[in-house]
């Protein structure tokens, strides 16, 4: 018997959330980090008014295994498409999951899009927890 | 503070009170036909300090509650129509919703504005905008609520000035712009600049109105948005207060005088589904103003002790899951704002919690607040729940958790609540302490130990399919930019940056009043993000310290 | 192709060309600790230019993160490529974590910075073999300097101050601020003193508390005789005003350490101690193996130890 190496610890899963534009409201995106955190995540939480860029950005540095953004103000069929389409510029295979007041009519259409998961608002925690391991899940 | 040496106003003050009061021409009674009083119990009484009971000794039998429903979306002409649609249907005021770039200072044509332009409220980016807006609206007879924060000063400039052009003096215009920039860094995030140069932007204003428009209240100082973030209805009221205190103490500190400003400021509150909760908080509101502002800020006309507010129902306890219910949730709420003795009441369409609300849906939730008004009797009788054993509590306790929260701002600001909400705003105070109560609603719900009814029971019919919604035409982004294009084109360049000049060497010199200029820019149709701008770059701009 | 598809070599290949998403990935591995671990740290040894490695730390709230914030903005202009290590707590309940120091860093993509945001549990080895790691990992990649910026508390900062050249302690206004400084021991690691919300009532006030005590007691040289005396800066960090005058000091810092040979004795000694953090892993690991299903067999404790450490170390 010798001195061995240290044990590869099992990932832990990161998750980037962000509030794309300008729209304010954070009450649904601060519980979803809680959630997360709660189930062992570790969320990079950005806030408020972040742009396409400055999302990659912090996917890339941060090594994320998912980004979550939320959309209250109906802006979901300009804005998710536009940070799928920052993803694929920037080579990131990263599952994109949207919180929020989507209309049921859209969820296809962000769908066929490539959004990986939707979560309508009060979601419950396990529902949370779920798309966002199946996401992860999904593309690994 | 004690009340123990107050000479309390007697019941013959207020009878004589109400016999000068104009009444509505409506018998007082009950359906069944029995008479009923004005007011029950003994002094004080409505109308009498420190107003628990109400501000006016004849409550709704004087006036009802202005019905004022918050509309905007897509380009100013839509909402025009929608206006016109609301006063047609007896809505009483006009309360304009604007899109995101217009409330965080940015124009249509702006990166910022990508996908946002007319979606969750109108557009306005220049003077024109306003023009059209208001069209064909007399603006001498109406009253108007712009619901509108970091920006606010140019979007008062701009009613200032289509007022003009119609021939309305601007001393003769009525209304409320929202200007509660405070509320902004503690809930709803839509600041630009730092805290203390947008405190001066508020006392500018202020004390701009306070001398020039009499009729128009320069700052709603507004708890929804707190409440909405998921704060408790305690902290809603506390915070709220203790912004209206640091104005207060803003204006003072300015030497502005308490009995001259204190009778403009508003307030606005939510009106969530605990029903005596609520209407302990709105009691609770009234008693703590009038008592702050007599005893603290020396205020003696008693018109500057009122706290007057709006009230909206909680948007965030919509649900999504069978919307129709949300009708039942909204009704309950507003009958709670009338038995709180609101002002004036916005309440939420049921399809909020899909989208924009349709005209149809709009026109439902105005008629749930007629119905409280004409059909149950509650307005017969001013403060009808004043005496009874719980509601007196509530209210007790309602401000007893305020006073607590005032305790300890003053000791953060070393006995300026001013400098302790600061403070507040620094550390994370309001922010966290927000994010801790919503999480633990949320978990309650999580966990079924509060139900919410077609959410975590009672979810037979969360299958039915989606009720109309109200799409905004993709379109309407493009043709803002095309209207934004033309204004530019046509408008006076050299005026434009002349005025903007203007308004830095105003921004750098504490002692001018920033109105002046900004009505002078406007007037150029210098746009709404360039003014912001030109305040920018004296001013900076905010950014968050996240507190999760 | 997918990062996470490739193998270690070729990962740190990417990496040290100065691919971002190679980077992000590579400093994921080195958390995670174990072989690739290993791998990572041998291949990024040979690579590094001696990156300048300043600690950031301080009492929650006085404004570590927006200082940071200022300084990634302010060291590009010059012609410097700053790498941020942000250290925030986990959850000590279910070992997740909310990392929001970026928010208040900015956004600096584009400028060549990097921010990577850390959680204090869930490394292999804890944070003393992640933290020399990933700022090894900066350094090969031409990073320079490399920030960690954490919060003063605890053993966090006995790990993190180790991994430091030169570590600044950010103080707020107000006497209890430098008082509870003294007490959790970061007095004694402080190489530059800032104080932050410089503008606020009481900025002078601290800076002559701070003097008294460091005329009381230690001046950071006194390991090598030097007589250097940490300066003291008053910074905003809300508006930056300062953080030229604060850098100015941090790198006169190194300076001096260079003059005096202290910063080779620092470095052979944070050497010393990660190979120490490494051998202390691996062999508590390996005990923990040694006595997993051991059962009483009527030799006394001590023996077993002794033959089970002549089996190890054969």
């Amino acid at each position: 018997m010798a001195i061995e190496s240290t044990d590869t610890e099992q990932p832990t899963i990161r998750v980037v959330l962000a509030k794309l534009g300008l729209d304010g409201h954070d009450r649904g995106i601060k519980v979803v980090a809680r959630i997360l955190r709660d189930a062992g995540m570790e969320v990079i939480y950005l806030g408020l008014r972040q742009t396409t860029a400055s999302i990659v950005a912090a996917a890339e540095e941060e090594d994320a295994d998912a980004i979550g953004l939320s959309m209250h103000n109906a802006g979901h069929l300009a804005l998710a498409p536009s940070m799928l389409a920052a993803l694929d510029d920037a080579d990131l295979d990263i599952p994109l999951i949207i919180g929020g007041i989507i209309p049921e009519a859209d969820i296809p259409v962000l769908e066929d899009a490539g959004v990986a998961a939707i979560l309508g608002p009060g979601a419950p925690a396990e529902e949370v927890v779920a798309a966002v391991r199946g996401a992860v899940a999904a593309r690994a | 503070m004690s009340d123990d040496k107050q000479a309390w106003p007697s019941k013959s003050d207020w009878q004589r009170e109400y016999d000068a009061t104009r009444l509505r021409d409506v018998p007082f009674e009950t359906m069944s036909g029995v008479p009923v009083d004005p007011v029950y119990g003994d002094a004080p009484l409505p109308g009498q300090y420190p107003f628990t009971r109400g501000l006016h000794a004849a409550g709704y039998r004087s006036r009802l509650w202005t019905m004022r429903m918050f509309a905007g979306f897509g380009t100013a002409e839509d909402t025009n129509a929608r206006f016109k649609e609301i006063l047609r249907n007896g809505g009483t005021g006009l309360s304009t919703a604007f899109d995101m770039p217009t409330l965080m200072g940015y124009d249509s044509d702006s990166p910022w504005a990508l996908g946002e332009v007319g979606r969750a409220g109108v557009a306005v980016d220049t003077l024109r905008d306003m023009e059209d807006l208001y069209a064909d609206i007399d603006l001498g007879t109406v009253s108007t609520s712009m619901t509108i924060n970091g920006p606010a000063a140019a979007l008062l400039a701009m009613y200032i000035a289509v007022g003009e052009q119609g021939g309305v003096a601007k001393a003769d215009l009525a209304g409320t712009i929202q200007n509660d920039i405070l509320k902004e860094y503690q809930a709803q995030k839509e600041y630009i600049y730092p805290p203390r140069p947008s405190m001066r932007i508020v006392t500018d204003m202020i004390r701009y109105t306070s001398a020039e428009m009499p009729k128009w209240h320069p700052v709603s100082i507004s708890g929804y948005h707190i409440r909405e973030a998921g704060s408790t209805a305690g902290q809603e009221l506390a915070f709220t207060l203790a912004n209206g205190f640091a104005y207060v103490e803003a204006a003072l500190a300015e030497g502005q005088d308490v009995n001259q400003f204190g009778r403009r400021l508003s307030f606005f509150f939510n009106a969530h589904s605990d029903f005596f909760e609520e209407i302990g908080k709105f009691r609770a509101a009234r008693r703590i103003w009038a008592r702050w502002m007599k005893e603290r800020y020396g205020a003696t006309d008693e018109r500057a002790m009122m706290c007057r507010f709006h009230t909206q129902t909680a948007g965030v306890s919509l649900t999504a899951q069978q919307p129709e219910n949300n009708i039942a949730r909204v009704a309950i709420q507003a009958l709670s704002a009338a038995l709180g003795g609101t002002q004036s009441l916005h309440t939420d369409s049921f399809d909020e919690a899909l989208a924009l609300p349709t005209e149809k849906a709009a026109r439902i939730a105005l008629r749930t607040q007629q119905v409280v008004a004409h059909e149950t009797g509650v307005t017969n009788v001013a403060d009808p729940l004043g005496g009874a054993p719980y509601v007196e509590w509530m209210t007790d306790e309602m401000e007893r958790q305020a006073e607590a929260v005032f305790a300890h701002l003053d000791e953060l600001g070393n006995g300026s609540i001013l400098e302790g909400v600061y403070a507040g705003i620094d550390n994370g105070y309001f922010v966290g302490e927000i994010a801790d109560a919503s999480y633990r609603f949320e978990r309650e719900i999580n966990n079924d130990q509060r139900i919410i009814v077609g959410v975590n029971e009672f979810t037979d019919g969360n299958e039915d399919g989606e009720t109309n919604l109200l799409r905004i035409d993709h379109s309407v982004e493009e043709l803002q930019r095309k209207r934004l294009e033309a204004v530019k084109q046509e408008r006076d360049s050299a005026a434009v940056e002349a005025s903007l000049a203007a308004i830095r060497t105003a921004a750098a010199d504490p002692t001018v009043n920033l109105m002046p200029p900004i009505i002078d820019a406007v007037k150029t149709y210098a746009t709404e993000e360039e003014i912001s701008n030109a305040m920018r770059d004296v001013f900076g701009t905010y950014v968050e310290q996240a507190i999760v | 192709m997918s990062v996470k598809r490739l193998s270690v070599p070729e990962l740190v290949g990417r990496a040290l060309e100065g691919n971002r998403r190679a980077i992000g990935r590579m400093l994921t591995l080195i958390e995670r600790g174990g072989e690739p671990a290993d791998e990572i740290t041998d291949l990024t040894h040979p690579a590094t230019n001696g990156a300048h490695v300043v600690g950031i730390t301080g009492a929650p709230g006085a404004g570590k993160s927006t200082l940071t914030g200022q300084l990634i903005r302010h060291l590009p202009t010059l012609g410097l490529k700053p790498a941020v290590l942000a250290v925030d707590p986990s959850s000590p309940l279910t070992g997740g974590a909310i990392l929001g120091d970026r928010v208040r860093m900015d956004d600096v993509a584009g400028d060549g910075g990097f921010i990577r945001s850390v959680a204090t549990r869930g490394h292999a080895g804890g944070l003393a073999l992640s933290v020399p790691g990933s700022v090894r990992a900066f350094d090969a990649c031409g990073f320079d300097p490399v920030l960690i910026e954490t919060v003063g508390v605890g053993q966090v900062e006995v790990d993190v101050a180790g991994a430091a050249d030169t570590t600044v302690v950010v103080v707020n206004p107000g006497w209890g601020d430098a008082v509870q400084a003294n007490k959790a021991g970061l007095l004694e690691v402080a190489d530059v003193f800032v104080i932050n919300k410089a503008d606020r009532d009481g900025a002078n006030d601290t800076r002559r508390d701070l003097e008294l005590m460091l005329d009381l007691s230690h001046v950071s040289g006194h390991e090598d005789g030097t007589g250097y005396r940490p300066p003291i800066l008053m910074t905003t960090a809300t508006d930056g005003s300062g953080v030229e005058a604060m850098w100015e000091a941090v790198t006169a810092h190194r300076t001096h350490l260079e003059a005096t040979g202290s910063l080779e004795r620092r470095r052979a000694a944070r050497f010393r101690y990660e190979v120490a953090s490494r051998l202390t892993t691996r062999m508590e690991r390996s005990i923990t193996r040694s006595v997993d299903g051991l059962t009483p067999d009527g030799r006394s404790p001590a023996t077993v130890a002794a033959d089970l450490a002549a089996d190890l170390l054969a």
